[in-house]
Parts: C-alpha cells; structure tokens; sequence
C-alpha cells in the first residue's frame, strides 16, 4: 500500500500508509493527522480538507474537477496551483511517495 | 501524575464528543480524558445512514477514526457505558454500572433522539425511526424486498430516505403534516424547488396531510392510513424531528429547556465546572436573537473543538462560527449558510447550470443566509463572505452572484 506524507504548517512530518481505492482525505483522517477537518465526509460540500500537493507529484495527481476547480477559489487558505481537494483525489499505488502540505487554516 | 487526578470527563461519544477530545489532545492537555458512548461501537459519522442503502456492517467508513487514534492519544474510550447520574456538588459521574468517575470538568455531548411518531400502529414490525447505525442496516435490510415505502416527515432525513429507497426501484411516498416539505428548515421559494425535483424522480409527495394509523398484517405493516386516504406500505421510515437528550442535565439541577442551556462559552449558565455541545446544548450566537439550538455536524464539531481548546487553555473567545450544513437527496445537493429565522426577503436566483438555484434571505436589508441546489461553490463563497461580517445588500447582488463578490473583495484584499 502506498505511504504518503503530510506536511504539517510547521514544518513537521507524518507519514501514514493510504489504502487504495480510498482518497486522500481518508488516509490523514484515519491516521489522526491534524489539519484535515473534513466536516462533511469527503462529500465535496466543505472545502475542509484543502491541501497543496507537492509540486514534485503535482503532475501525477491531476488537475481538480470542475466542482472542486470552483470549491477551491473559496477556501480558508489561499488558493495556489498546487491546491486541491484531498477528499477527491483517489488513492493508487502510483502515489506512493506523495508529499502533500497541509495549509494554515481550514475553516 | 497520580491515577486520582481528575480530568476531563465527555458524556456522549458522537460527532461532538469525539470533537472535544480530539481538540483536547490536538491542543496539548495531559490531563485525564475519558469517554462514556452508550452506544457499543466506536463514535462514527450520522450523516452517510440516510444518504445511502446500508446492507452490512459497515465498521471503517463510517467510523471517525479508528481504535488506534484514542489509544495512542491516551483517551479512555467506554464503549457500551452510560452516564446514570451526575453529582454536580461532589463533581463526578455514576455509570449505569455503579462506577463513580471524579471530573474536574465535565462535557455533556448527549446528543438527540427521535421524536416518537404518535400515531396506533408504530410499534408494528416494518416501522422504523432512522438515528443509529443499527437503525440505518435494519433500514437497508428492509429495502432489499420492500415495494412500497411511506415515509413520514418531508424533514431532511425523511427526503434522503425517500430518495435511497426510490434509488432501490421502490413506490415512494412523503406523507408531510406541513403545507410544505422542510418547512422550518429551507425558505418557501427553494423548497418548491426541492418538491419538483423529487416529484421529477418520481418521488409522491403529499403534503398538509396526516397521518392518522398505520395498519398491520400479522404484526408486520400493511398499509399507512392518512387524511387523504390508505397507502400501502411494507416499509415506513419516519422522521419528525428530534429532542436533545437533557434528562441527565436536568436531573442534576442544571438549567435546562429544550436542551441544556449554555452561555457564551458553551458553559452551563448553572454551573462552570459543565459545558454542553452538539445536538443537546441551547446556546446565544452572534447570528440569532435568544438562545438557539443547532443539529449539525458544524455545529458539532465547531463546539466540542472551542470546549476542547479552552479546557486547554488555548482558546478564550465566545463561540461565534458560521452555521452552515447539507443534506445530499438524491441528485439534489441542498447546502444552507447562516441562520435564516426572521428573514424579510428572499431572492432566488437560477444558476449557470439548469440544476443549480440559490436563494439569498435578507434582513433589514443585510444577506443573513444563503441556501443552494447543487452549487457547492457558491455556498463556499456565502460562507466567507458571511463569516466575515462583509455586509451585503440585495443590490449588491443584483447581476451578480456571491461568488463573483467574493472573488472580487478576495482580490482587493490582495492588492491591499
Ligand atoms: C440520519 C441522520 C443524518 C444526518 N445528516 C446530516 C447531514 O447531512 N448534515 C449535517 O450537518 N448533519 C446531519 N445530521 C445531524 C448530525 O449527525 C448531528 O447534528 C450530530 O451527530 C450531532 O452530534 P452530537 O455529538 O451532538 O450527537 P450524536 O452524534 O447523536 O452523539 C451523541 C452520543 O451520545 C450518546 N449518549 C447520550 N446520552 C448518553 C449517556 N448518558 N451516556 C453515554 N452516552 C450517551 C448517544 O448514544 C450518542 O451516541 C444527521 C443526523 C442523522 C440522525
Ligand atoms: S471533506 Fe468536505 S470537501 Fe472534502
């Protein structure tokens, strides 16, 4: 199963085994990492569970969906071009590796 | 650290329990921290049991977290244990069991149960009341056969419902005591909206219609007698509205009424060693007029986190987060920001797609409340724009969404 890492505001690492076939969102909610608030579940509604991909993995993640593009002009941290949605990225093997930061704020 | 030094004790291990002590430790408070949840499962998530058919236990996507977050934080989980008794004078609580827990401060998160539905018949075999997980599988099992299912209350939950089972290829009927569905909830204009959309689905929505008995057949549901005559039924889901469980509270001489009632730090205005959260607590917020009391997950999980920290010690402000919540029906995703009593004017207004609609309340002219089909993004930017403070006219909107406002005060505040 892939490992993936969160970076946290200041600088601190957890590096958390994600299930594939779950998403992103998932594996840091699961393993406690604080940061993800992920209010509504991965429902897409909240726009809670902000991350910015590492720019080194940007391209093997993908662009957000058009409702997440949107959703994530509206976030409590700023938006930059490597922000997504944790809840809709899907997790593969392919991921393994993954560093994602965490922003300041979610709500 | 001696094993005699009270801590922190939570009643409840639901949405806003599990809030408070994660808060606690994400915050950095040693102290002792223990759990009570009746219920025999780890503290897990409400909102997928209506949104979706549960045919099996379905333990990890629902639950929060797994075991292993409460154990390696040190947060002592009873699983299955209630709180009989809470002696406000001696600070500590009495499990059904007889235990006798010491608390230096104690949190109520006890949550809601459903309101009875008060009609013969409700006891039959096929009636079911939707709030547990358990609730949600007898639910899913029954819909693996049922044909024909009468939902009672056109509330939030009851249109999920009706959607899951009409998902499953099954005659779905709303029966609503109202003139109109979500009628406390969602504004006149939306919720005519909503109506179509489910009728659209072919859900049957009868509203302004009661229902007077639900008939059986050897002691399983037959058929749903209403004013406007018999439905047949072999399901029947109710919802209609739910109470906070404030009996403990009560007992033990705290203020209550319609919930526990708390000041603006979410303390018991009775006692300070007592704070309440979630579903049970009767609160002031910087939004409403008088005390109110929210069943949301925002609402949960933005209160247990401030009681949380300032037990910690490292928040001391009153608790003033945005309300806002969901509900996902069917194809339909309703998404309603601030609070919307006492509204003066409405304007809805049709999206960039066919399926998105929002609708703008005013008062005295200021935007209070924003609901929204289907338009995830525009309820984001009513949330920021709500939270904060920017007044907004309905001027302001005229040719305009939110969205776009937000977008724009976002630039000025980076050129600024
Ligand atoms: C079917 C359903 C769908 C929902 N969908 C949505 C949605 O889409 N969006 C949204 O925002 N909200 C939704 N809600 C509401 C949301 O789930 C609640 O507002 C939230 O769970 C409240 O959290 P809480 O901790 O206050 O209460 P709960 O989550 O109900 O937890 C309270 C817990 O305390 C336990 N308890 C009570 N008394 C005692 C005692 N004396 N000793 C020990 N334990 C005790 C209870 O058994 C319960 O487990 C939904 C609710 C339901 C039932
Ligand atoms: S968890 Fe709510 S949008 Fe991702």
């Amino acid at each position: 199963m892939p490992i993936v890492i969160f970076e946290l505001p200041d600088g601190t690492q957890r590096k958390v085994t994600a299930g594939s076939g779950t998403v992103l969102m998932q594996a840091a909610v699961s393993n406690g990492v604080d940061g993800i608030v992920a209010e509504c579940g991965g429902n897409a509604s909240c726009a809670t569970c902000h991350v910015y991909v590492d720019e080194r993995h940007g391209e093997l993640v993908g662009p957000p969906n058009d409702v997440e593009d949107e959703m994530l002009d509206f976030t409590a941290a700023e938006r930059r071009p490597t922000s997504r949605l944790s809840c809709q990225v899907q997790v593969s093997d392919a991921l393994d590796g993954l560093v994602v930061h965490i922003p300041e704020e979610q709500v | 650290m001696s094993t005699t030094t009270a801590g922190v004790v939570v009643v409840g291990g639901g949405q806003a329990g599990f809030s408070v002590v994660q808060a606690l430790r994400g915050a950095g408070y040693e102290g002792p921290v223990t759990v009570f949840a009746d219920e025999p499962r780890l503290p897990y998530q409400r909102p997928p049991l209506s949104k979706k058919a549960h045919t099996e236990p379905e333990g990890p996507a629902v639950d929060l977290v797994p075991e292993s977050f409460y154990r390696e934080r040190d947060i002592d989980l009873r699983l299955g244990e209630y709180v009989a008794e809470i002696d406000t004078a001696a600070r500590a609580v009495t499990t059904g069991s007889g235990v006798r827990v010491p608390y230096e401060h104690l949190v109520l998160a006890t949550g809601a149960r459903n309101r009875p539905l008060p009609v013969p018949g409700a006891e039959l075999e096929g009636v079911h009341a939707l709030r547990s997980l358990d609730d949600a599988l007898a639910i899913g099992r029954a819909l693996t056969t049922a044909r024909d299912v009468v939902v009672v209350g056109g509330g939030f939950i009851g249109l999920e419902l009706a959607q899951v089972a009409r998902a499953r290829g099954a005659h779905v009927t709303v029966v609503e005591l109202a003139d109109r569905l979500l009628s406390r909830a969602v504004s006149a204009q939306l919720q005519e909206h909503l109506r179509e959309r489910h009728e659209r689905d072919g859900v049957r929505v009868l509203t302004g219609t009661a229902v007077e008995r639900i008939e059986g057949r050897n002691g399983q549901v037959h058929r749903v007698v209403t004013g406007q005559g018999p439905l047949p039924a072999d399901l029947v889901v109710y919802g209609i509205g739910a109470a906070p469980r404030d009996e403990l509270a009560r007992e033990a001489g705290l203020a209550v009424d319609d919930g526990v009632i708390v000041d603006e730090h979410l303390r018991s205005v009775s006692d300070p060693r007592v704070f309440a959260v979630g579903d049970c607590a009767r609160h002031p917020h910087p939004h409403a007029e008088g005390l109110v009391r929210l069943e949301s997950v925002q609402n949960a999980i933005d209160q247990g986190s401030l009681v949380g920290r300032r037990i910690a010690g490292t928040a001391t402000g009153p608790y003033a987060s945005l309300p806002w919540f969901w509900s996902d029906q069917g194809a339909v995703k309703l998404q309603i920001a601030g609070l919307r009593a006492r509204t003066d004017e409405v304007r809805v207004v049709p999206g960039d797609t066919p399926e998105r609609v929002a609708a703008y309340a005013f008062r005295d002219g200021r935007l209070v409340a924003v609901e929204t089909l289907n338009w995830p993004a525009e309820h984001l930017a009513a949330r920021r724009l709500l939270q904060q403070d920017t007044p907004v006219s309905p001027d302001d909107l005229s040719g305009s969404t939110l969205g776009t406002l937000a977008r724009a005060r976002r630039a000025t505040e980076v050129r600024a």
